[in-house]
């Protein structure tokens, strides 16, 4: 079969699920207000917590911290917090038979489609969020708040690549919690379990840097590192080089291990699966 | 055409999704053209069609001429191919009008006559309907049977039915699979089901004719074909 054809079916779920999702513009404005409102309260807090100690001795500054708050609120909707709720309610309603008569790689379909929800709920999120905080503060006269440009060009191309591999490996922990959601019929308790434990290891409550020194190997190693923090280090230029490309291995790491963790997990579902009633 | 009946819980459905590839069956073998539905999936779902008349395949937010588009690039139709089988398919179950809507705003009968589109736009050349014409009124079950008879005459597309409007099984199946407690209760034509019925009864009765059989309802002989096997639901 030649490549395009190969991929056709996995490209046009992505894309209609994208356009689709970009056509919830109301959830869209909410979801930055909402996300303008925690990041100001999280600006504050993180201004009176520099003001109190010794600034300098900070692995960030100040203003490297209140931009990785925008980046981190901007990017909030990439976080696998939630699993994909189109597969949750085939699982309930039962139309998961009706992707199993699909002739493609169940996986991957599954994959594709959660890929494009959560690209679609993030790429207008951020957008608003640049111009808020990167366009409209510094306009405001509200510089020192704003949201601050990379490092460097380097920097800044390393950080969408970064972005990029966050996306898919964001859409590989998604997939598990999908997963996890078809075994147990219902997506609420994985859902519930998933929310706290991603805000945290994820960077986006505090940066993962400002943790305790002894814990930040452990912390820059888990997996969850991979869709925020590791980005945003690139960003700052505080994984240059040979470390940035670390950073990148890094996330790969993780997108491979949890696909294939993934793709067995589902293989072991789809044999036990049933389908009830009519 | 093979029609596929039983009384409710007997399995009917369940053998679909084993005969489609959805679930892996707890013993035994299933073999279609060759190939067996669980392990060979993706080859096997490329050349079958399934309509489950109690759920949707069709994208509800999506306008249905979009979601056939989409099973187009899923199912790596050629495109050319694919706008004579929609036109045609469209024309046969005048769909005409709902191509703009999205799914979640057509009627019952409406959306069913998408669903039996979006089961064929590839070309299937088995189709398993499992109660197509559940909750329609009567010209919608009459389109469809009308288009199903049609597609199984016309392009050769093996049709396997369930319902359990015997009227769906009177006019459109040349054989009749009867199921119930996990096991084949009849295998004929539906003329061999009324002829058993019959029988029997003339065996209780001692009658040697009874003139009600002749008259006898699909749904009467159905009704005590389920009693004389005990197979009525408990």
């Amino acid at each position: 079969m030649a490549p395009h054809e190969l991929v056709r079916p996995y490209v046009a779920a992505f894309a209609s699920r994208f356009l689709q999702m970009l056509q919830y513009r109301t959830a869209a404005y909410a979801g930055f207000a909402t996300q303008c409102w925690w990041g100001g309260i999280k600006v504050m807090v993180l201004a009176a917590f520099y003001g109190g100690a010794a600034a300098a001795s900070m692995p960030l500054s100040l203003a490297q911290a209140i931009t990785y708050t925008w980046l981190a609120q901007g990017l909030l909707a990439l976080l696998p917090w939630l699993g994909d709720p189109e597969v949750a309610q085939a699982v309930r309603s039962g139309a998961v038979a009706y992707d199993r008569l699909r002739p493609v790689d169940a996986y991957a379909l599954w994959f594709v489609r959660s890929a494009g929800w959560v690209a679609a709920r993030v790429l207008p999120r951020v957008a608003l969020m640049l111009v808020f905080a990167g366009v409209a503060l510094p306009l405001a006269g509200l510089d020192e708040w704003a949201w601050q440009p990379p490092a460097g060009v380097v920097a800044g191309v390393g950080f969408l690549v970064s972005a990029l591999l966050a996306l898919l490996l964001s859409t590989s922990f998604v997939m598990l919690l999908n997963i996890v959601a078809a075994a147990s019929l219902n997506e609420r308790g994985i859902n519930a379990l998933a929310g706290p434990i991603v805000i945290v290891l994820s960077g986006n409550l505090l940066p993962l840097s400002l943790l305790p020194d002894a814990w930040q190997t452990t912390l820059l190693l888990q997996p969850l590192a991979g869709v925020m923090d590791i980005p945003a280090r690139i960003y700052f230029g505080q994984l240059g080089g040979a470390q940035a490309l670390a950073g990148l291995g890094l996330q790969f790491f993780w997108i491979a291990l949890s696909v294939a963790f993934g793709r067995l997990a589902m293989g072991r579902t789809m044999r036990r699966l049933e389908v009830q009633g009519g | 055409m093979l029609g596929f009946i039983g009384p409710n819980g007997a399995g009917k459905s369940t053998t679909i999704k084993i005969l489609a590839g959805i679930l892996r069956p707890d013993g035994g073998r299933v073999e279609i053209d060759g190939r067996d539905p669980f392990a060979d999936r993706e080859r096997h779902v490329a050349r079958i069609g399934v309509v489950f008349g109690q759920r949707t395949q069709l994208w509800w937010d999506l306008p249905v001429g979009d979601g056939f588009t989409l099973l187009r690039d899923i199912y790596r139709v050629d495109p050319r191919r694919f706008a004579r089988t929609r036109d045609e398919l469209v024309g046969l179950l005048h769909l005409e009008r709902l191509l703009d809507q999205p799914v979640r705003q057509l009627s019952l009968g409406q959306r069913m006559r998408a669903e039996i589109a979006a089961a064929l736009l590839h070309e299937p050349d088995i189709l398993f309907l499992d109660e197509p014409t559940i909750g329609l009124d009567a010209p919608s079950k009459l389109a469809v049977r009308d288009f199903v008879r049609r597609a199984n005459r016309e392009r050769g597309t093996t049709v396997l039915l369930t319902t359990h409007d015997m009227h769906d099984v009177e006019a459109l199946a040349e054989r009749v699979i009867v199921i119930g407690h996990g096991r084949v209760l009849a295998d004929c034509a539906v003329e061999g089901l009324r002829a058993q019925v019959a029988t029997a009864r003339r065996l209780n009765d001692g009658l040697p004719e009874d003139a009600e059989d002749e008259g006898m309802t699909i749904e009467a002989v159905i009704t005590r074909f389920y009693a004389m096997h005990g197979a009525a639901e408990a």
